[in-house]
């Protein structure tokens, strides 16, 4: 029996004000610019913009995967913790989460709609009642993969399977996407199938690449030592 | 690495690009240097203290003295339209970068090199043909490139004349609006019969980079993996739409 619960897993932070001075900071002449909306100001982090489009970014071509070989798993080491096909993860409490999202490229999208299966509800799923490490990482199809603190993931987070109240798209990460939302948007990994919990932290993909670590977008942590 | 920092650039020139670009050549005298493929974070300071950030394909070599970066005009956009119609010589903004370790390309492991560009896209891969020039001449490369209309392509005679110079650089172009009179090569979208024409034969050596709109780069790369090429030496940069 599927359930849909309406749930806003998102917390919403107060945007730090810049306490950094304007002065020294040089003028571009003649530069106007498009303030955001005033009711929208504090849900937007510093730097970023707000778009009703959504931008697709990706290191390589999509993966195209058939819902019949698709699972998701969940792992501490090499101990297996739980494994779903497509169906049985359908048939998992399905949570339903309108957030803000951040692209460390500078867009911002707010109000998306999401349904999926939240971290907690597949750790329950697979019998804990907390996440068994400090941080996770995550695997997609691509070879792709990122890092999260799992106290991230507590209350926080979901395995996304639909965008918008429709199956989500392979270019956005379809058919399941990690969705971290109050992380920079490249967490929210593409094409996820497993989460691997692990007791040190380790850089995913484009951590290695030169992006942050962590990825608070209202802290600005873009790239590495932001 | 250390931390990215913002430093004040200033405007050395401009250059039309195309009929909706232009190239802006930046005195940057803190740059410390890239490599073929990485962009920039540009960020405006309005008179009130209000600043905006994007980010643009460094389009300059590692070795040039300059750095030049290509800014395709987006209406309504907030950014690109400054930089391509107000801004002027002498002007100032903040910059920092290199960023993006993925979307690189390094002449050292030697190979064959693939690119294909859609419009603006063009960019990272003239940094990537400059440097190729200087340190990689004789390296088999193809560059496919998609453009409008002639008008619209952008580098064109620097391209051309790089191919001229050097038997081991094709460039194909293909025309998708309008071609020109009398012409011979490919008046469409890329599609897999221009890639099977155009692209060289798998093989584990072959990197191939895709840079453009995004239902550009996706369907080339989806395209290229259909027809037996591997996904992971397939690197792709995808703008927009409203990744101005």
């Amino acid at each position: 029996m599927r359930r849909t619960e309406r749930a806003r897993t998102a917390v919403r932070l107060t945007a730090p004000r810049s306490t950094v001075s304007n002065h020294s900071r040089p003028i571009s002449r003649g530069f106007q610019g498009r303030r955001t909306d005033p009711e929208d100001r504090h849900r937007v982090p510093p730097g970023q913009y707000v778009t009703r489009d959504f931008p697709v970014l990706s290191a390589g071509p999509t993966p195209h995967v058939s819902l019949v070989e698709w699972t998701f798993s969940m792992r501490v080491g090499d101990r297996p913790l739980g494994k779903w096909n497509w169906a049985e993860f359908q048939d998992l409490t399905q949570t339903r989460a309108a957030v803000d999202i951040h692209c460390v490229t500078k867009w911002s999208k707010l109000d998306t709609v999401w349904e999926g299966v939240t971290i907690d509800a597949l750790l329950k799923a697979a019998g804990l009642d907390a996440a068994p490490t400090p941080y996770a990482l995550a695997h997609s199809d691509g070879g792709y993969s990122t890092n999260v603190p799992t106290k991230d993931l507590a209350g926080k987070a979901m395995i996304a399977t639909r965008f918008a109240d429709a199956p989500l798209s392979a270019a956005h990460g379809g058919p399941a996407r990690l969705l971290v939302p109050h992380l920079y948007f490249w967490k929210s990994a593409k094409w996820v199938r497993s989460i691997e919990f692990i007791t040190a932290d380790r850089p995913g993909f484009w951590e290695s690449l030169g992006y942050h670590i962590y990825g608070d977008p209202w802290h600005e942590q873009r790239y590495s030592g932001d | 690495m250390g931390r990215l920092r913002w430093q004040t650039v200033s405007v050395e020139s401009i250059e039309p690009l195309g009929r909706r670009a232009k190239v802006v050549h930046l005195r940057a005298p803190d740059w410390p240097g890239h490599l073929p493929g990485q962009h920039v974070d540009v960020r405006l300071t309005a008179s009130d203290g209000y600043q905006a950030q994007r980010s643009y394909s460094v389009a300059s070599a590692p070795h040039e003295l300059r750095l030049s970066l290509a800014v395709e005009c987006v209406a309504g956009g907030e950014v690109s339209p400054y930089l391509t119609t107000e801004v002027r010589p002498g002007d100032v903004f903040e910059l920092r970068g290199p960023i993006g370790g993925y979307f690189v390309w390094d002449a050292a492991p030697g190979g064959l090199l693939f690119m294909c560009a859609g419009g603006s896209g063009v960019a990272p891969f003239m940094a990537v043909l400059e440097h190729r020039e200087r340190v990689a001449r004789g390296l088999p490369t193809t560059l496919l490139y998609s453009a409008r209309s002639p008008e619209d392509a952008m580098f064109a005679a620097r391209v051309d004349a790089l191919a001229r110079d050097d038997p081991a650089l094709d460039v194909v172009w293909t025309y998708t609006r309008e071609a020109p009179q009398a012409w011979k090569g490919y008046a469409r979208r890329i599609d897999a019969a221009i890639l099977r024409e155009t692209a060289p034969p798998p093989d584990d050596r072959l990197l191939i980079y895709v840079c453009g709109p995004t239902s550009f780069v996706e369907g080339i790369a989806t395209t290229l993996v259909e027809l037996g090429y591997g996904p992971s030496s397939i690197r792709t940069e995808r703008f927009g739409p409203s990744a101005e």
